[in-house]
């Protein structure tokens, strides 16, 4: 089966820093693809190049969906997530003001516009917006059901605890319909139980069984959990000083040497030379 | 006789700092009010001390200081909830009434007794600027964009229809939607240089983009007679009835059979200001429940999220820009009729500046807010007319005085616009104020 995302040769430059250096990896669809590494490794820079918020300096990015592919690197930002692409971030960004059902609400954005005949339509009551906001509605209400979040759907998401933010927020990134859903370290100030549950719901994502009418969603994630990655990734690729250093399954990436080096900073030349 | 003995240090306290409050005022009253020179009967000029009078204001300053102080001793001893956590949940369901009584009151007001050519006109005066503060609320309310130029739209929409009128002496009612699409075409081009701006660096490029308006029509004398400004703009007319002074055939008075009346103009030009102020209301009120006011405002929650959600804030800025500019043409277009004479003096920063005020003293974001401010800060104005100099003291007192007691303005809570069980209002500190 043909990869959902190619990265090739991707090069993140800021100034004289490379953030990222010539990773080329693939993430197949109907699976979940984690990206790990130390600290400064460049996962976050890969991951906004991903999603559109930086523009490669050089490399390409393709989505492969539904027999169409997209070369996301020549989109704006906001094309990337019509395109099937949906992130989360990591520090958690709701539209705090505003309650979880809205939230959702807003994901639906482009469905709903077109509902509504571009705003116009809608003011003076002619089109049919109001069927397409149950529907939407209903999508928004079985996400949250989905992420544990229906007795909250009419608090404001900025009163919400830590945890349930963070399913608010997958919960919202999955209202676009995405082909693909990029989760920049969701795990990060969650408790291990938490952890557990979030491990689970990735899972329904991945094959489509988080919530009704929901269809399989291939995963990419940036994660510092171990416990998380190696539970419930199907692939790992793994970074280090912006470049590629392993790619495999978790079994084989918890056994490859370099990977070991770069987590406990053995063999490390910049240290063997300061020695 | 628990209460005697924790009253005791708080009487105590309270009596030295009222006494602390009266020197205090002493030694600002002995020279301002207690010494004065007058006019003698020779023309001589001579001093009259008047120590009554300071001793008066000193006993006020100390029984007002005292009482202050010891009602917030007394309070803070008791531990009980503040007066305005007492007063939020009968407030807040008394205003789902205020907002028909007003609409109520409006829609009445030329008909109660009583009610002359200056309250008709002051009824007017405020209208206007309640739909210049509605509209202006899509800018920075919803949308979170600061725009301190939002005068520029109003007199956009002012010149258009006088210069319309006037050099193709087209109608009101045709010139009033051109006047709309001529600022909000205006209001386009001011989004898109200030795309990319946020916070105060948007602020000051609007700013400068309400005083290049205002100085293309003071400059371009040609077109727009510079300083003379445009006088004899056309009047409105009732469906082609015309309000003349007279009667006459075809003038309004003689269609229906009235006696001729000048206040038939007035109360014409109250309804339609009433109207245009009710379709902004309307229109923005419907367009929050709709997935563009959603995004407004979730463009003012978080941009970078709204783009991971494949919103266009492009355009969803130019929208909101558009369409508030195209409300401020409406009222310009309004403005310009109403006064038969437009001139650069009526839009200049300052009137940007007040209509600001209204939208952040109502409530950024509340359509009721925002209206009881325009109420109160224009209404308000007028009534310390009697004070004369006194006048913008209180007023800049009165403004400072609600900002402390409600930072966020007046109705600073949030109304969420879809809910799944009971509607409960967001308050004021989850909701971002947007940083453009």
């Amino acid at each position: 089966m043909a990869p959902i995302l190619t990265v090739e040769n991707l090069t993140m430059r800021f100034g004289g820093l490379t953030a990222v250096r010539d990773v080329s990896f693939a993430a197949a669809p109907g699976a979940i693809t984690a990206v790990i590494g130390p600290n400064g490794a460049g996962k976050t820079t890969m991951f906004n190049c991903i999603t559109g918020f930086y523009r490669p300096t050089s490399g390409s990015l393709t989505l492969r969906h539904e027999g169409r592919e997209v070369a996301l690197h020549r989109l704006a930002g906001h094309r990337i997530a019509r395109a099937g692409v949906a992130r989360t971030f990591q520090n958690v960004r709701l539209f705090a003001g505003m309650t979880a059902l809205e939230n959702l609400l807003v994901a639906q954005h482009r469905t709903l516009m077109a509902a509504t005949g571009f705003g116009i339509g809608a003011v003076l009551g002619l089109s049919g917006y109001h069927a397409a906001e149950q529907a939407a509605i209903g999508r928004a209400t079985a996400w949250l059901e989905a992420c544990g979040l229906i007795d909250r759907a009419d608090d404001p998401a900025g009163s919400l605890p830590y945890g349930a933010q963070r399913r608010l927020e997958i919960a919202r990134a999955m209202c676009t319909e995405p082909a693909l859903l990029c989760l920049d370290e969701p795990a990060a100030g969650l408790n291990p139980r938490e952890s557990l549950a979030l491990g689970e719901l990735l899972r329904a994502i991945r094959d489509g069984k988080a919530a009704e009418g929901a269809a399989p969603c291939s995963i990419l994630l940036i994660e510092h959990d171990m416990g998380v990655v190696m539970g419930i990734s199907d692939h790992i690729v793994v970074l280090d000083h912006g470049s590629k250093i392993a790619d495999g399954p978790p079994a084989a990436i918890r056994a490859d040497d370099k990977v070991i080096a770069a987590y406990l900073g053995e063999g490390d030349e910049d240290e063997e030379g300061a020695a | 006789m628990s209460l005697a003995r924790t009253r005791r240090p708080v009487l105590g306290a309270a009596l030295k700092d009222a006494g602390l409050a009266a020197l205090v005022a002493a030694g600002l009253f002995l020279p301002m009010v207690g010494l004065r020179t007058d006019v003698g009967p020779t023309g001589a000029l001579f001093l009259r001390t008047r120590w009554t009078d300071v001793l008066l204001l000193m006993a006020i300053v100390f029984a007002g200081r005292f009482l202050l102080r010891f009602w917030q001793e007394w309070r803070a001893e008791r531990h009980g909830p503040s007066v305005q956590k007492r007063l939020a949940g009968p407030l807040s369901r008394s205003g789902r009434f205020v907002a028909p009584v007003l609409l109520l009151f409006a829609l009445l007001l030329p008909a109660i007794p009583g009610i002359g050519r200056y309250e008709l006109d002051l009824g007017i005066l405020v209208l206007t600027y309640v739909m210049l503060g509605w509209g202006l609320n899509i800018v920075v309310g919803l949308a979170g964009l600061l725009d301190l130029g939002y005068v520029a739209f109003y007199a956009v929409g002012a010149y258009s229809y006088a210069l319309l009128a006037q050099y193709f002496g087209l109608s009101f009612w045709i010139c009033l939607p051109l006047a709309g699409l001529l600022a909000a075409f205006w209001g386009i081009l001011l989004g898109f240089p200030v795309l990319r701006l946020r916070g105060d660096y948007l602020a000051i490029v609007t700013l400068g983009f309400g005083e290049i308006i205002r100085l293309v029509l003071l400059n371009w004398v040609s077109l727009t007679g510079g300083p003379n400004g445009i006088s004899g703009i056309p009047r409105p007319s009732f469906f082609g009835l015309a309000f003349t002074a007279g009667g006459g055939p075809g003038s309004f008075a003689d269609f229906f059979g009235l006696e001729p009346s000048p206040t038939h103009r007035v109360v014409f030009l109250y309804y339609l200001i009433l109207a245009l102020a009710l379709l902004t209301n309307w229109v923005t009120l419907r367009l929050r429940r709709q997935p563009l006011g959603r995004a407004w405002e979730a463009m003012r929650e978080d941009e970078i999220a709204c783009r991971s959600l494949g919103i266009n804030i492009t355009t969803t800025k130019l929208t909101a820009f558009a369409l508030g500019a195209m409300f401020g043409g409406f009222a310009g277009a309004f403005f310009a009729t109403r006064q038969a004479f437009i001139s650069p003096e009526s839009f200049t920063f300052i009137e940007s500046a007040i209509i600001l005020a209204i939208v952040v003293l109502g409530g950024l974001g509340s359509q009721l807010g925002v209206a009881i401010a325009a109420l109160v800060l224009i209404g308000g104005f007028e009534v310390f007319r009697d004070l004369q100099e006194w006048r913008m003291l209180v007023f800049g007192a009165a403004m400072v005085l609600i900002m402390i007691w409600k930072p966020r303005g007046l109705v600073g809570s949030r109304n969420p616009t879809v809910a799944l069980g009971e509607k409960r209002t967001i308050s004021a500190a989850m909701v971002a104020e947007g940083r453009g």
